[in-house]
């Protein structure tokens, strides 16, 4: 007999993360994060090239009609490397919570019939995203060249904004996908937030539109910190400290908030779905 | 020795409202959540507003022990708790009270093929299936041709398992699952699933299992797989245990406690409100009681090859000695498929008898085929039919292990004891028989 032992029994309140568990399952984690990559572009024409296809079209018509019509400005660069440096991360988040919200009632099968730690299917969800978000920047870069915008030094620190998107998308990610276990609702929000929310995120425009005194207020929207990080690392755009290190707590706190939450509706998933 | 499972006392309790009707709204749930405390200052009395919430019991009190190398059979009827209790064991879902201690590892095949996907391939399944089942990928790539192999896919390892047979799919899903490693394995009603050669295939993978020292937990609806492959059984019925023994045992307690209990034939059986009824000298017969073996009475179904004892009550109106009882058994075709006759009995006492008589008609083993047979009683005295009575109870035979190979006869009529030999082909034999002894028509 393996010194194995392993105690089942009812859970209550707040349960933190086994790590352990998650080390031990670790491979399954791979796994369903390949799957998910490898199932996405299945049966289509285009295949990864959706990957950089969807920020490409969104950033010529945010540059025909935001930029040519309206006359919105950058905050340096030219308007459409302006616009695709906000668009990669934003695709990046909106395809994440749009998949990890409803990846635990996709994965139903799963979640009633076998045992593993359930984390895995909305964080699994972010992660097979990852890998468009490399895509579109190998993009950005290419266009980096187009329009001989130079790379500084900066874009050391774009793996810290990476991960802070990462982290907000995995905390809405697990909030949302527990409570659209019990409340399809969700399932009708999400769409309607991620159009919403581009607006509240400067994207289309530089942070700079907004009057100063409000521009902290900003920093309350996570992904509205890893957009300007973004710019900042990759086009050497004007950094707004306060609005990057807010935005960056909240994605932390957020991630810490999504885990809590989840482990607290988990043991009824396989009850309720 | 430390049990390597032990069962302390589970219980679980399902919300009605929760997890079979509708389930609440985001709106409703906070509203809920929101005047919790209001509800909980305004004391007692809001609670006569909210509608109560329904609650059950799936399992109730549950407490057994499993010992290492244990074959363990769960039986039960639907919605008896089978499937929650292996839910809690495989941690799906917790229990609501008690503890459960498990000291090696368990993998659960409770449904083959889970996290299979469509698009993907017979090889990328195996894989994603059998890390899913907690396989690591050292041990998966160890496995793969053996996996492979018992599967018969080599051809189509590359097509992605949209394009399978649903034969084959399922061959894939149970040969990954059957390939797992663990200390303890749960198997759910596997065989269930595919054609009959391979239904025999994981039986074979199954016993293979279970003699190479691994603890099983086996829930099925096959008895007769139940006692072949199974050394212990518990029978769970409405979410308590209510038998924990042997596994021959736990399937004989099953079918004469559990399994029966709704309708049908109870062990007696009162012929006064029999219906279609001949009776020109009156009604005579007055009722029929069942027993099994050790004359225990039989209130469910009778496995095939068990003892059926069956107590005629009549009543003589004139002193005779030539009277007789009759018993058809027909199937559910209508077709007499056995009769038994008082006067087929050489060691019948005779001699005057009037008024209240009992008969005892011993069947010691009824070899019938599974199903459900109409009994038609009848009295005879003397050249008379005196009183007869058809489909005057009904008695269902029920699936056991009569061959010793967890092999069930459905077809046919008959169960009956034969033996097969594989002779050697000599060129006599051949000579013998060419000639035609036994000529085809």
């Amino acid at each position: 007999m393996s010194s194995f032992q392993l105690t089942i029994r009812p859970r209550k309140g707040w349960q933190a993360l086994d790590l352990r568990e998650i080390f031990l399952y670790r491979e399954l984690l791979a796994f369903l994060v390949w799957r998910d990559v490898k199932i996405r572009y299945r049966q289509t024409l285009l295949g990864g090239l959706w990957a950089v296809l969807q920020p490409l079209i969104a950033m010529l018509i945010f540059t025909l009609i935001f930029n040519r019509l309206a006359g919105v400005r950058s905050d340096g660069p030219p308007y459409p490397l302006f616009a695709f440096a906000g668009l990669v991360p934003w695709t990046f988040f909106s395809a994440a919570l749009s998949q990890s919200s409803n990846s635990l009632i996709g994965n139903q099968q799963l979640v009633s019939k076998v045992y593993f730690p359930r984390v895995f299917i909305p964080v699994g969800a972010v992660g097979g995203l990852l890998l468009d978000l490399l895509f579109s920047l190998c993009l950005l870069f290419i266009l980096m060249v187009h329009y001989h915008w130079a790379l500084s030094t900066k874009v050391l620190l774009l793996p810290l904004f990476m991960l802070a998107a990462f982290l907000a998308a995995c905390g809405c990610g697990l909030i949302l996908s527990s409570l659209n276990v019990s409340f399809r609702d969700i399932k009708y929000a999400v769409p309607f937030l991620i159009q919403m929310g581009i607006f509240l995120t400067p994207v289309i425009y530089p942070i700079r539109y907004i009057p100063a005194r409000w521009q902290v207020l900003m920093g309350l929207n996570p992904m509205a910190g890893v957009v300007i990080g973004f710019r900042y690392c990759l086009l050497g755009s004007v950094a707004s400290w306060a609005v990057m290190g807010l935005s960056v707590g909240i994605s932390l706190s957020l991630f810490v908030f999504g885990l809590l939450i989840f482990r607290r509706m988990e043991r009824h998933f396989a009850d309720v779905i | 020795m430390r049990p390597i499972l032990e069962i302390r006392h589970v219980s679980k309790q399902y919300r009605l409202g929760r997890a079979f009707a509708r389930t609440e709204t985001f709106r409703e749930f906070l509203t809920r959540k929101l005047l919790s405390p209001l509800r909980a200052l305004q004391g007692s009395r809001s609670e006569i507003g909210k509608p109560r919430e329904q609650r059950f019991w799936a399992l109730r009190d549950v407490s057994f022990d499993v010992l290492e190398g244990d074959v363990l059979g769960i039986i039960g009827r639907n919605g008896a708790g089978k499937s929650t209790l292996l839910k809690i064991l495989s941690r799906i879902t917790d229990p609501t009270e008690g503890t459960v201690t498990l000291r090696g590892r368990l993998a659960s095949l409770l449904e083959v093929g889970t996290g299979f996907h469509a698009e993907l391939t017979g090889r990328e399944n195996i894989f994603l299936n059998g890390a899913i089942l907690g396989m690591k990928r050292a041990e998966i790539i160890s496995r793969f041709d053996e996996i492979v192999a018992f599967a018969e896919v080599e051809q189509f390892l590359d097509t992605p398992v949209k394009h399978y047979s649903s034969g084959m799919y399922v061959r894939l899903a149970f040969a990954v699952a059957a390939h797992l490693n663990p200390e303890i394995l749960v198997v759910d009603e596997v065989l269930a699933v595919g054609d009959v050669a391979f239904q025999k295939k994981c039986l074979g993978k199954m016993s293979e299992v279970s003699r190479g020292g691994r603890t099983v937990l086996f829930v099925s609806h096959n008895m007769a797989a139940v006692e072949n492959l199974c050394r212990r059984g518990i029978v769970l019925d409405r979410g308590s245990m209510v038998f924990a023994g042997g596994a021959k045992e736990a399937v004989r307690h099953y079918l004469n406690e559990v399994a029966g209990i709704e309708g049908r034939a109870g062990q007696v059986v009162d012929l006064e409100q029999a219906r279609d009824r001949r009776s020109p000298l009156g009604k005579l017969l007055k009722r029929m009681e069942f027993y099994t073996c050790d004359d225990v009475p039989l209130s469910g179904g009778l496995p095939i090859g068990e003892q059926l004892k069956i107590r005629v009550h009549f009543e003589l109106p004139r002193p005779t000695d030539r009277f007789d009882v009759g018993l058809g058994f027909s199937n559910a075709f209508g077709q007499r498929v056995f009769t038994a006759h008082s006067s087929f009995e050489p060691d019948r006492p005779h001699g005057q008898r009037m008024g209240a008589q009992v008969m005892l008609c011993d069947i010691p083993s009824l070899t019938l085929t599974p199903g459900n047979y109409s009994l038609r009683v009848w009295l005879d005295i003397g050249r008379t039919k005196a009183d007869s009575i058809d489909d005057a109870a009904r008695i269902t035979l029920v699936p056991s292990d009569y061959y010793g190979t967890g092999k069930v006869p459905w077809n046919g009529a008959f169960v009956l004891k034969h033996r097969w030999y594989v002779e050697e082909a000599t060129e006599e034999r051949r000579k013998v028989n060419l000639p035609g002894a036994i000529t085809q028509a």
